[in-house]
């Protein structure tokens, strides 16, 4: 019997429609023509371009610091509530608990933007970095909790009263068992939210004032007010970082099996 | 002792989302009923104003067309993401894992990269509008962008991986011996797809749906970039309100419209689950 062909050519087709408008966008950053429809040699003038404008790096400092920041906070939150989902999943409190966590992956993201905008207006706190760095460790939580969660799913909870038995205290069978065995889940949770805060355009973009323009604010106002082939140099640049970052964070998720 | 630590371990994130998810939504949904100030603020006392001119035609009709691109987006997305989740769970497992990392590269891009891209694509002097002059479709005149259907075009594109992981994931635990099963007792392969196929993993297909619906419902970037007038979501007059007009009542009752929107298949949803056995939903892993 014949297994239709048609599915594999649909995804072959699914798989080019992903890539072909990234490939060509990488492709025209090397384009030194104005406008995109003509090839006119191999030129890095608009990477040069790129590095000699102070804007943009004024902007990749505000986003890793918010990035750096609002990972570690959310690392922290996310893996303890993350424990209590696990190890008092029956109880009320955590079923409570887990709407909450659920409620930021399902909510669209503009809905966040405006309903934090409107408590910080309310509240009368100034939009800037520390009302991004909220916004982001608020949507971040909740993806390193599932993402750890999703680990300790497989976490054999007698090793831990083992080492209790063996007369470590709470925080040393803590620190020394339950840590070290959880840090993959941890790790990729760590780069799950970095990568969203470094990413995150809506939300931000509601909640920033003056004087914090992220990199995605900043490539917005760029694509809005035209400065496209150097827009093609960044993103090629963050493409080139991100396809790094995933394919190291696959080879240490693979080693650590 | 126990219930000490399941408090401590709790308290920090519900007092974090307390503050930042459930009063905020709270908030959003009584600032509706305030009057805005002429400075651009929230004044006291209670009106009934602004939700009333949600009524108006012109609501009604970017309302409506919200629904509709929202829908024919889900459609187009699930019509691809069957063949490609299907193809994906049958493959070699040496083939799985590279098509499975093919699906997931695009997820970690840069969502205004991937918008941007199909932004120059589309643009009058862009590669697609020259192909199609080149072949005669289209005249010298003719913009690609600023339609309804670019947006529901880049939408596709870019929900499309969020698509396909869930429902590779159900195919994926399908016994596919099912359907040569079926093909054997002689169903066509479009029916077996359909009769057997199609029900074994219907999880998945539910999770595709609420992942791609409900974001596609409070689209605002996309619309904004590539939709024009002509193709403006209920995101884009949501962000008009606080940007341009700077009135925080409206833009909080068209919020609170959205809210209802996004909470409506999500209760369908679980009502079905209430109803049928348990099947949980699964947003789409993190790899």
């Amino acid at each position: 019997m014949r297994r239709s062909r048609f599915p594999i050519v649909v995804t072959a087709l699914v798989l080019g429609f992903l890539y072909l408008p990234i490939l060509i966008l990488v492709a025209n950053s090397f384009n030194p023509a104005r406008f995109s429809s003509r090839w006119e040699g191999f030129s890095l003038v608009w990477y040069a371009r790129l590095f000699e404008s102070p804007e943009i790096w004024q902007a990749v400092r505000t986003t890793l610091i918010i990035a750096v920041s609002a990972t570690a906070v959310s690392v922290v939150l996310g893996t303890t509530a993350a424990y209590a989902l696990h190890r008092f999943g029956a109880s009320r409190l955590q079923r409570v608990h887990y709407t909450l966590i659920y409620q930021p992956l399902v909510v669209p993201e503009i809905l966040m933007g405006i309903s934090l905008l409107m408590a910080f207006v309310a509240a009368g706190v100034r939009l800037g970095l520390l009302t991004i760095f909220l916004a982001h460790v608020t949507f971040c939580v909740s993806y390193v909790a599932m993402t750890v969660l999703g680990r300790l799913q497989d976490f054999d909870f007698s090793v831990i009263e083992a080492a209790r038995d063996l007369g470590a205290t709470p925080w040393q069978s803590t620190r020394r068992v339950l840590l070290p065995m959880l840090m993959p889940g941890i790790v990729a949770g760590a780069l799950l939210a970095f990568t969203l805060s470094v990413d995150d355009f809506v939300i931000t973009f509601f909640v920033a004032g003056p004087g914090s323009t992220t990199l995605p604010l900043r490539i917005y106002s760029m694509i809005k007010y035209g400065a496209p082939p150097m827009i093609n140099a960044l993103s090629t640049l963050l493409l080139t970082v991100t396809l790094t970052a995933v394919l190291l964070s696959q080879r240490l998720a693979r080693r650590s099996q | 002792m126990k219930r000490r630590t399941e408090w401590l371990t709790s308290l920090p994130t519900l007092v974090w989302l307390s503050l930042f998810v459930v009063i905020p939504t709270l908030l959003v949904f009584a600032i509706a009923f305030r009057p805005a100030t002429p400075y651009g603020g929230v004044g006291s006392g209670w009106t009934l104003e602004t939700v009333r001119s949600l009524a108006t035609p012109s609501y009604l009709a970017i309302a409506w067309r919200t629904l509709w691109m929202s829908l024919l987006t889900t459609a187009l997305c699930l019509v691809l993401a069957l063949p490609a989740g299907y193809t994906i769970a049958r493959a070699a497992a040496r083939w799985r894992n590279r098509l499975l990392m093919l699906v997931i590269i695009p997820f970690w891009t840069s969502f205004l990269v991937r918008v941007f891209a199909w932004k120059s694509l589309l643009h009058p002097e862009g590669p697609v509008k020259r192909a199609l002059e080149a072949l005669g479709l289209v005249g010298p005149g003719a913009t690609l962008l600023y339609h309804p259907a670019t947006v529901v075009l880049v939408m596709v594109y870019t929900f499309l991986p969020f698509t396909i992981l869930p429902i590779y994931a159900a195919a994926e635990k399908f016994d596919f011996r099912l359907v040569e099963a079926a093909r054997d007792l002689g169903a066509r392969p479009f029916q077996s797809f359909r009769k057997v196929f199609l029900p074994g993993i219907r999880r998945g297909v539910v999770t595709a749906v609420l992942v791609v619906f409900i974001p596609a419902l409070g689209s605002y970037i996309i619309p904004d970039l590539v939709g024009g007038p002509s193709g403006e979501m209920l995101g884009n007059k949501i962000a008009q309100r606080v940007f341009s007009d700077r009135n925080l009542p409206h833009a909080s009752a068209l919020s609170a419209v959205l809210v209802l929107a996004v909470l409506a298949p999500l209760i369908g949803v679980l009502a079905l689950q209430k109803k049928g056995r348990k099947s949980d939903i699964v947003i789409g892993e993190a790899p």
